[in-house]
């Protein structure tokens, strides 16, 4: 049955709800951050910053997809739906901005990482084990990007209306949580990958 | 205050734009892997071009979906549009750097930049339809 929810009790009334900033402003001088610092290690083929880049960005997504995924995601869906609707709140604008900045940090620096080491060279061991590794980002991607990122947007959208409609929310969080653990599970075999390359 | 709660009511059905405009994203992300799996050689551009050409098609069906579209919040879409561009432009713009970076150039290069418009476009597509079916 199809209802209505707020992110505060229902006696404050629907119209005291604060509207929620989708996109936090205040998050997006790191994002440029992290992208000049990309910037900066790619024009200067600087090996350290590259790896910096690579290793920080691509360590923070993995745990962060894990943990969305496999920690927070089963803990939300049993939350009662104001204080799942009070924590998404706060929650998703801030994956608004984390989200594409690590990805886009990591696979940028990733790429020239590769290439420096020689490991995109079809005779080096390391090549059959980065083209896994970019099928496996690249099905990431499509599910972060055409999945996942769509419905945390739309969530808030849905939220910051007068009435929201619980149903609605509730099946958008739904897939949200579901993609993440997906993507969570998937990111162990990208850390079986990348270590293998690293050691081999 | 109104005795009975406000009730929603249901979604009503929509064109799989989100759908197609994820697959061409899809396609474009499969050209760029076969690319990336030659390099430094040659990638065969028949077959990342014909890569291309898919997700291309799939973006002008979206666009003659949108062309047919009644009942639309298109407002909210361009709204949302507009912004979620500007970031993936960012974004394609920092991988595009990195192409010419590294002296990819000629016909690879502009296979790779129609790649990235693919890309810059249907995310933005995806997250402006997500939101703007369930606009009001």
């Amino acid at each position: 049955m199809s209802h209505v929810v707020g992110a505060v009790p229902e006696h404050s009334g629907v119209h005291e709800r604060p509207k929620i900033a989708i996109v936090p402003v205040k998050g997006l001088p790191f994002a440029a951050l992290g992208l000049i610092i990309v910037l900066v290690a790619i024009a200067t083929n600087w090996k350290w910053l590259l790896m910096f880049s690579h290793v920080a960005a691509g360590g923070l997504w993995t745990a962060i997809d894990l943990f969305v995924g496999l920690v927070i995601g089963p803990i939300m869906g049993r939350l009662s739906i104001p204080a799942r609707a009070e924590f998404s709140a706060k929650f998703m604008p801030a994956m608004v901005i984390i989200m594409p900045t690590l990805v886009t940090m990591n696979l940028a620096s990733g790429f020239q990482v590769a290439r420096l080491l020689g490991n995109l060279d079809s005779a080096s061991p390391n090549h059959p084990w980065l083209i896994v590794s970019m099928c496996v980002v690249g099905v990431m991607a499509v599910i972060a990007l055409g999945v996942l990122e769509p419905a945390n947007i739309a969530v808030l959208f849905e939220m910051n209306k007068p009435v929201p409609n619980g149903e609605r929310i509730g099946r958008l969080m739904k897939r949200f949580i579901y993609t993440a653990g997906i993507t969570g599970i998937m990111q162990v075999a990208t850390l079986v990958i990348m270590t293998r390359v690293a050691t081999q | 205050m109104s005795e009975n709660p406000p009730i929603a009511t249901p979604d009503r059905p929509f064109p799989p734009v989100a759908w197609l405009s994820t697959l061409a994203l899809g396609t474009v992300i499969v050209g760029g892997i076969v690319m990336s799996s030659y390099a430094p050689r040659p990638a065969p551009l028949g077959i990342v071009g014909a890569l291309l050409g898919v997700a291309v098609v799939l973006l002008a069906a979206v666009v003659v979906i949108f062309s047919r579209l009644r009942d639309f919040a298109w407002a909210t879409f361009g709204r949302v549009f507009k912004w979620a561009l500007l970031a993936y432009v960012i974004e394609a713009g920092v991988i595009e750097f990195a192409f010419l970076h590294d002296h990819v150039s000629g016909a690879a290069l502009a296979i790779l930049s129609a790649m990235l418009v693919v890309f810059a476009v249907s995310v933005p597509t995806t997250i402006a339809f997500t939101v703007a079916r369930y606009a009001d």
